[in-house]
């Protein structure tokens, strides 16, 4: 028995330790990023210069890129990418499908339509309130998200897991066609915005974007992270966990919701992001296995590590050009998710 | 040398089919499709910014060059666009048929399985790379895309153990759809042409000339030529390749024929109306339901009511919201979502 957790066998503990070296070397790596692409962009500013700028020492113009177009860009980067990650993760732990994820199944166009709709009432591009995007992001995505429910559900087999993603992939492109009348029919200077947002930028890049995000990460991810033991359920299977006594229906209605509410934040602020959701809880559970409690913090560092570093090699690598992070995310993950499809059996 | 059972249980399926088909109800619906479709025609040149009225048109359709502001916009702008609507439609549906019936798979369409994505992949590299490119090039480019986008998709399909389901090649086609998109976007934001892009690639056929026409015409009806000659093989495939091999098909050879016409049909239609799917998913469904279970029959039939359906969705596009265009992608993915779940739902029964 070893002395500090008695209550744990030795496998248990093991991975324990190793699920600290992960969370330990993703803050460090984290870091890391953070600080090269601090000084690299359109002016390079010096490792050094950065530091005495964090420090308070640099000048009004290294204060002025670094506090007000690079971090706040940065950050926001990080927190829309975990978000995405954990959102995806609880998607795929109700849908016991590792291929769930909001941009692929429709959750994430739901959000943009309504961003879209939005403009068109304020009747021109980002004068709608910041704080109210998240919101109106989030009558989108769950109307998709209802829709998609509804149209899978039959009566015989409830949920199945595959209708689930096929139903998502159709919604996902229905509503992608509306959005392209939508923009269409919008004032050119609007119809590029929209179109960039679309395609997935870190596009505000500002504090007031990062306070807007905020609250519901901070709501939302403890909130999963505190039903970790309900998703570790789920993701056995329904007469497993109906056997377990976990109110099946409720629950997952509950984490749905709150996937949805996640994911439509993130992409208010973001436009639509595909794969990071699919990439990050894939990647994790290969490294940590499928305890939820393990998964999600993993899987929220994997994903902001992984959008932080596509949005600086999309900054950096296209200047001046500006290629929305999306693309890069989306090169990286449609393989990704062509191999998952390959190597996976129903 | 096959088993004389399974050879005779192969053959009695063929004669199965062949006997169940509708050759006289075919000939019908040919006729009615050819006479609806030239009244789309009508309709549609007469229809739009300036109504014409039907006598005119009727009149200008058989006699060219009167010379008057009418006569012009018949002949210099809508009838191209019409007649371009119409041979995108049967590209996209027999491209569709042929699919489904060699692999068998219901939900095959070259839009869903991201050969249209790869067209238009290749032509968004022309358009920033090879702005000057005539137009005869360009439609060799989209054959190009088109058969990476298929190799894309069906090379993954051959990857995973034991083929991909049709659902699963569904997903394929929606990741490499995914791929290509986010590359041509990336290209058309880089190098700026994305407004130029951005209403051909949701599709629209208001841009089409004589001299497009003229490009792909002898593509499409060659393509055509040769599925029509090598639909009872198609029809064989669609019995399952088991009883293929056992009627003494050479299944490989047919499929590779088969591939290149679709990678032809779709990507000429994608040069000229943009990446459009749904066509090839609800016309051969359609016209299966009404002729039988013989590609001899469907693929015509399909190629009829493809051209009939894409040239009614452009009237649509154009009249439903003047004086904007609806992108005709648009309004096709409308009708074709509820199909697509419709069959998804079904399942595999009955190709």
């Amino acid at each position: 028995m070893n002395g500090k957790h008695p209550w744990m066998t030795e496998g248990q503990l093991r991975k324990k330790q190793q699920f600290q070296r992960l969370i330990l070397a993703l803050f460090i790596l984290t870091l890391l990023a953070v600080l090269i692409a601090l000084n690299t962009g359109y002016i390079r500013i010096s490792p050094w210069d950065v530091l005495k700028t964090l420090l308070g020492r640099g000048t009004d113009q290294q204060e002025l890129i670094l506090f007000e177009f690079r971090l706040p860009r940065m950050v926001l980067a990080f927190l829309v990418g975990m978000g995405l990650a954990v959102a995806g993760a609880v998607l795929q732990g109700i849908a016991r499908n590792p291929l769930a994820d909001p941009g692929i199944i429709g959750i994430s166009a739901g959000a943009s339509l309504a961003v879209l709709l939005s403009i068109f009432f304020f009747s021109s591009a980002a004068v709608a309130p910041v704080y109210l995007m998240p919101m109106l992001a989030f009558a989108g995505a769950g109307a998709a998200a209802l829709l998609i429910y509804a149209l899978a559900y039959r009566r015989r087999d409830g949920i199945a897991p595959i209708r689930l993603i096929l139903t998502g992939v159709a919604i996902d492109l229905g509503i992608r066609a509306l959005i392209i009348v939508l923009t269409l029919t919008l004032a050119p200077e609007n119809y590029q915005f929209m179109a960039v947002w679309l395609a997935g930028n870190i596009w505000g890049g500002s504090w007031t974007f990062v306070l807007a995000l905020l609250p519901w990460l901070a709501v939302l991810v403890p909130f999963v992270y505190w039903k970790a033991p309900v998703l570790n359920v789920l993701n056995v299977g329904e007469e497993t966990a109906t056997g377990l006594g976990v109110r099946l229906g409720r629950e997952r209605r509950l984490l749905l919701g709150a996937a949805v509410g996640i994911a439509a934040a993130s992409v208010s602020v973001s436009g639509g992001i595909g794969f990071v959701g699919l990439i990050a809880p894939h990647l994790t559970r290969r490294l940590v296995g499928d305890r939820h409690e393990h998964v999600l913090p993993v899987a929220a560092l994997i994903g902001g590590l992984l959008l932080l570093i596509a949005d600086s090699v999309a900054r950096v690598l296209t200047q001046p050009a500006k290629i929305p992070a999306g693309v890069v995310v989306a090169v990286i993950g449609a393989p990704y998710f062509l191999y998952l499809l390959a190597k996976l059996r129903d | 040398m096959n088993l004389p059972a399974e050879h005779d249980d192969a053959q009695e399926q063929l004669r199965e089919v062949e006997r169940t088909a509708r050759p006289r109800l075919t000939a019908g619906m040919l006729a009615a499709g050819v006479a609806v479709l030239l009244f789309s025609f009508v309709l549609s040149v007469s229809l739009g910014a300036a109504n014409i009225d039907f006598l005119t048109v009727w009149e200008a359709m058989w006699r060219m060059g009167a010379g008057s502001q009418e006569h012009q916009i018949i002949w210099g702008i809508r009838l191209p666009r019409v007649i371009g609507a119409a041979m995108v439609g049967a590209a996209f549906a027999v491209a569709g048929a042929v699919m489904q019936g060699m692999t068998r798979n219901p939900l095959a369409d070259s839009g869903l399985l991201g050969i249209n994505a790869g067209s238009a992949f290749a032509l968004s590299l022309c358009f920033a790379l090879l702005p000057e490119l005539p137009y005869i090039y360009l439609v060799m480019f989209s054959f190009a895309g088109a058969a990476l986008g298929a190799a894309m998709v069906y090379g993954i399909g051959s990857l995973s153990r034991g083929g991909l389901a049709p659902i699963r090649l569904v997903l394929a086609g929606a990741a490499v759809s995914a791929l290509l998109g986010a590359l041509s976007e990336g290209i058309a934001l880089y190098f700026n042409t994305g407004q130029d892009l951005a209403f051909w690639y949701s599709g629209g056929v208001s841009g089409t000339r004589w001299s497009h026409l003229a490009v792909i015409g002898p593509w499409l009806l060659a393509a055509l030529a040769a599925v029509i000659a090598m639909s009872r093989s198609v029809t064989i495939l669609s019995l399952g390749e088991e009883t293929a091999v056992g009627l003494g098909e050479n299944v490989a050879r047919v499929k590779l024929a088969g591939m290149i016409i679709v990678v032809v049909l779709a990507g000429l239609a994608v040069a000229v109306v943009g990446a459009v799917s749904f066509v090839g998913l609800i016309v051969p469904h359609v016209a299966r339901r009404i002729v039988g279970y013989d590609y001899r029959l469907i693929i015509p039939t399909s190629a009829v009511f493809g051209a009939v359906f894409v040239t009614l969705a452009d009237l649509a596009a154009r009249i439903l919201n003047p004086p904007y265009e609806i992108p005709i992608g648009a309004v096709i993915a409308l009708v074709g979502i509820p199909f697509f779940l419709y069959v998804a739902g079904k399942g595999e029964r009955g190709i």
